[in-house]
């Protein structure tokens, strides 16, 4: 493999492959001494179009932990609307010998662009890029409810292990929603049921052809499938109310949302009791997710973040330096 | 005028029976066992045997980007392409910059055009002052201008305003004028990147709903009736757009419809490539828009074919697919799609190639004294000859084109323009463009 752009470029054996790897990785960051030199001498440049401090610091920390040279390279604010200044920041990488690229953009289809517009040579992991993807979100995702629902006492990663059988709910904006996109497909291909659910305004038109099912009713979602995983997706701002062109708002008001999807003590009662709760981050509490579900102890989002790092390293691993080896 | 006298041994009219024809003085001067017997001893015989003869070809749909973008297309660049492609007359649109919404403007364009000498250049001009769709452009002056505007488009915008529409499809019957509507509600399509479907559910891109062409369409339709107006559908993309355009017609209502090349061949699952080659406005549809497409045009539903060629820059699609312009190049592959799509299927006859690539449009844009005319003795000899057989690559850098934005490269296509002659002068010769002055 030589770029991460999308989940669909995971077949299930490299799946777990990420997932395993990012398990021993997860191992070494309980030690010490938590830097392993398996990078020294490789330079990965965080690419950032789009403001995202959190995703950043966490490809930033892995690469680190590898011993990579790692370059931040923040474009926002420069001239990107024209988008010339992609090829031409990719231009400069290659005239820097960047080995990996980790690339967040607000265009969907920018990371497809990088590693095959013929600009660069480097491997190109997607960080993120407009409305289409974002596959380190979902590898972390899978790997935080692997470790929940399918570890035992002998293998708590649950190593080598897929997640046929689990029942996952994703909810809230799937419309504008890198993050469910790339978990339908993972998680999909893991073995897991997966259930959007959303009001009509923010599920895509294509749907049909996603590999999950979709409601329009969370209670119905909680109380007839009992879902072992929730995962609440962030309701941007600017979707709600009216936005001054004549009411563009993708539901009446935030209350009535709230009240429909959002994931608040009541509803937590009603999840099977060894149901995990999950957030990409950052969370609006009191919108789609109460203080008291996000504080709750089934809560894993403080984990997601410390998992994302391990499955970064596991990623820029598996491209960089397996290569290397296999080639050796 | 006296110039060199051209005899065409072997060519099939509209595909039919070979004959020799004659062209002299501009004009078809004689067909059959006559044609040699006539010729001059200096004019000039070329072996046309196994070359279909087609009138020349009339495109309603051109963006020659001058005046303004001249680093993308200027209408000599443009037009030279359009004679390669087959062509003797083009439509260019107005959303220039200027706009063509003056006199000035069209005139300029018109006169650029015929100093290249080419094709005929025909100015569309704009329906509204700077395609705002806010006040109607002096469509009388251009209409009474040298440039004899007909065709009225704000092309690249949607006349959105419903009162402005009627009010255009009214004012333009004074002069046998015309409406050609880019058919886009923008409400549905703000930050539209392409066909609303399972495609652009998965890949990311924000959709461009078919219903938004539709809406537009039955609107107009149904304005066009109520005032006994003569409307111009530019691009039709989806199979809803066939059904309501074909609706309208059976109650009699004055449309016309064209659809591009690229819309009868390419469809959205080229979007997955990221690759701004294929996006354009309207967006890639579906094999089954595509498909409906086809019959539209085989039926006669759709009219005509246009390419709405559309010039584009490098640093315009050499990016990501969201911060690139729309359009694609399709002067020279326009009559190998169709001969392609349609003629090597089956699905169509050349002299049915004949009505939608040139007597039709020619008929809609109202030149049609000169161009789209039967092959026969006494008319003008703006002619195009085409191989039918001739299998050939698309190179995106062979093109005579400014810009290379071509979606076809490395295509193959069947069916190639060999010859082309405005008013009996070679403008291609063997495939190769002929200079003005070459053979005067
Ligand atoms: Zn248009």
């Amino acid at each position: 493999m030589k770029h991460l752009l999308s989940a669909a470029d995971l077949d299930r054996t490299s799946a777990i492959e990420v997932l395993d790897t990012a398990a021993r990785m997860a191992a070494t960051q309980g030690r010490e001494i938590k830097k392993l030199p398996t990078l020294r001498g490789r330079t990965v440049v965080n690419l950032f179009f789009e403001d995202s401090t959190r995703t950043r610091i966490s490809f930033e920390t892995a690469a680190k932990r590898l011993s990579a040279d790692v370059i931040n390279f923040s474009a926002k604010g420069s001239s990107v609307s024209k988008g010339e200044s992609l090829k031409d920041t990719a231009l400069t990488l290659q005239a820097m010998g960047a080995d990996a690229v980790v690339i967040r953009h607000q265009a969907s289809g920018a990371p497809h662009r990088l590693a095959h517009a013929g600009w660069v040579g480097s491997s190109v992991v997607n960080a993120g890029d407009g409305t289409h993807q974002h596959p380190t979100q979902a590898l972390l995702d899978a790997f935080t409810v692997r470790r929940h629902l399918v570890g035992t006492a002998d293998e708590p990663d649950g190593v080598g292990k897929d997640l046929t059988g689990l029942r996952v709910a994703i909810v809230g904006d799937v419309l504008h929603s890198r993050v469910a996109r790339s978990n339908v497909q993972l998680l999909h291909t893991l073995g897991a049921r997966v259930t959007l659910v959303a009001p009509p305004t923010l599920v895509p038109v294509g749907v049909e052809a996603w590999p999950c099912d979709v409601s329009y009713h969370l209670d119905d979602v909680i109380t007839d499938q009992q879902p072992d995983a929730i995962m609440m997706l962030r309701v941007q701002r600017e979707r709600m109310g009216a936005d001054g062109t004549g009411g563009t708002s993708f539901f009446p008001s935030p209350l009535e949302y709230t009240r429909t999807f959002g994931l608040d003590a009541r509803r937590m009662a009603l999840l099977p009791e060894h149901a995990v709760v999950m957030h990409p981050g950052p969370m609006n509490r009191g919108l789609e997710i109460s203080a008291d579900a996000a504080d709750s102890p089934r809560a894993v989002i403080v984990e997601q973040v410390a998992n994302g790092v391990a499955v970064r390293m596991a990623v820029l691993y598996l491209l960089l330096a397996k290569e290397r080896e296999a080639v050796a | 005028m006296t110039g060199t006298e051209h005899l065409l041994r072997g060519v099939a009219p509209l595909g039919g029976d070979p004959t020799d024809l004659l062209l002299a003085d501009g004009r078809v001067a004689a067909i059959g066992p006559d044609a040699a017997a006539r010729a001059r001893t200096d004019a000039r015989v070329l072996d046309a045997a196994g070359l279909v003869a087609l009138p020349g070809l009339v495109d309603l749909h051109t963006h020659l980007r001058e005046p303004g973008r001249e680093d993308a297309e200027t209408v000599r660049s443009g037009t030279r392409a359009a004679a390669l492609g087959g062509f003797t007359a083009v439509h260019a649109m107005a959303n220039t910059t200027p706009v063509a919404d003056t006199a000035g403007v069209v005139e300029q364009v018109w006169r650029l055009g015929r100093d290249a000498g080419w094709v005929d250049v025909h100015p569309v001009g704009a329906v509204s002052v700077g395609l705002e769709g806010r006040r109607l452009a002096e469509l009388g002056a251009m209409a009474h201008s040298a440039a004899r505007v007909r065709v009225f488009s704000d092309d690249g915008h949607c006349v959105d305003d419903p009162v402005l529409m009627r009010r255009a499809l009214e004012y333009v019957k004074a002069f046998d004028g015309v409406v050609a509507q880019h058919a886009q509600e923008p409400r549905l399509t703000a930050g539209a990147q392409m066909h609303e479907g399972v495609v652009s559910a998965e890949v990311g891109l924000a959709g461009w709903p078919a219903v938004a062409e539709e809406a537009i369409i039955a609107r107009d339709v149904l304005l066009a009736g109520h005032v006994g107006a003569r409307l111009h559908v530019c691009h039709v993309s989806t199979a809803g757009s066939v059904e309501i355009v074909r609706w309208a017609k059976a109650r009699g209502i004055d449309v016309t419809a064209e659809v591009t090349p690229h819309h009868l061949l390419l469809t959205d699952e080229l979007a997955r490539s990221y690759d701004p080659l294929y996006k354009v406005n309207p967006p890639l549809r579906t094999a089954e828009d595509v498909e409906a497409l086809r019959a539209g045009l085989a039926d006669g539903t759709i009219d005509i074919v246009a390419t709405d060629h559309a010039p584009h820059t490098r640093e315009d699609k050499d990016c990501e697919w969201a911060a690139a312009a729309f359009g694609m190049t399709g002067l020279e592959t326009a009559l190998g799609i169709v001969a392609s799509v349609m003629v090597d299927t089956g699905r169509m006859d050349w002299a049915g190639v004949a009505r939608v690539l040139s007597s039709t449009p020619a008929r809609i844009g109202r030149v049609d004294a000169a161009h789209g005319r039967p092959i026969a003795v006494g008319e003008p000899a703006n002619l195009t000859l085409v191989d039918p057989a001739a299998r050939w690559t698309v190179v995106p850098e062979a093109m005579a084109s400014a810009s290379r934005n071509t979606p076809y490269g490395g295509r193959e296509l069947v069916g190639a323009v060999r010859a082309t002659f405005l008013r009996g002068r070679p403008t291609v010769l063997d495939g190769v463009a002929v200079e003005p002055g070459e053979h005067a």
